[in-house]
């Protein structure tokens, strides 16, 4: 069957919208960045991440960690938060070598809520930041660690 | 056997997810007690947790989640026979997934 121009065209207008609709589905389910995991300290790493946001300090993220953690390779932390509409939340611990932990995205069928264990190389402040509205709004807790978690 | 297990739990107000991978999440600085060798990073890197084939959250983390990883979650509102997917791949290439019903 030959080719005529008008087939050629439709042609290329589907094609061009599939690679178009699988560009733009990778965007949405994020990639892990190798750059926010880095060894860096902790203000480099906010910086880096928040480069131009104010992180508003707030009391309304609860966090629920030990204020002495005997095991530094396990401790364990839950966040809930009475703001509304958070979609982000991130975990850091201040003197990690890699101070980000995780990042966690919120469907808004779930409840601001995140349990989870993480490592603490030593004493210092666990941050917590919250995404909700494109504002971001931080939190932090002392834990003071017995033994490190973070080896070597 | 799969190194993911999930448990669910209605509560008054919301269904409680709980999850358990097993990984040892080695962060690459760590010695072999036995070698004085440093033991290779091996870490999860991203986890996808879903409900009903929709993304609930997504978890990027680094070597700071402590091994064999923890997590649990609330959900708003659930129906007997949900389905709850969690899958996990590593800076190695490895992954896994598992599904749970909610009873």
């Amino acid at each position: 069957m030959p080719m005529t121009r008008r087939k050629f065209i439709t042609k290329v207008l589907t094609l061009t919208g599939y690679t178009l609709t699988l560009a733009f589905s990778k965007t949405g389910l994020a990639n892990w960045i190798a750059d926010d995991f880095r060894r860096q300290t902790i203000d480099s790493t906010l910086k880096q991440l928040f480069p131009e946001q104010t992180l508003l300090e707030t009391d309304k993220i609860n966090l629920k960690l030990p204020r002495i953690a005997e095991n530094g390779s396990v401790v364990p932390i839950t966040i809930t938060s009475t703001i509304d509409n958070a979609d982000t939340i991130y975990i850091f611990s201040e003197k990690n070598p890699v101070p980000l932990i995780a990042k966690f995205s919120l469907n808004p069928a779930l409840e601001t809520f995140i349990g989870a264990r993480f490592k603490m190389q030593e004493t210092c402040d666990v941050i917590v930041v919250l995404r909700a509205d494109k504002q971001y709004y931080q939190t932090r807790q002392k834990v003071k660690v017995t033994l490190g978690g973070c080896g070597g | 056997m799969s190194t993911i297990k999930i448990r669910s739990k209605h509560l008054a107000d919301y269904t409680l997810v709980r999850t358990l991978i097993a990984h040892p999440m080695e962060t690459g600085k760590r010695k072999d007690d036995d070698t004085g060798e440093l033991i290779p990073a091996h870490f999860i890197q991203t986890m996808n947790f879903y409900l009903n084939q929709q993304l609930m959250s997504q978890c990027q983390m680094g070597v700071g989640v402590a091994k064999n990883p923890f997590f649990s979650f609330h959900i708003k509102a659930t129906q007997p026979g949900d389905i709850i997917s969690i899958s996990w791949t590593d800076n190695l290439g490895y992954s896994d997934t598992a599904k749970h019903i909610i009873q």
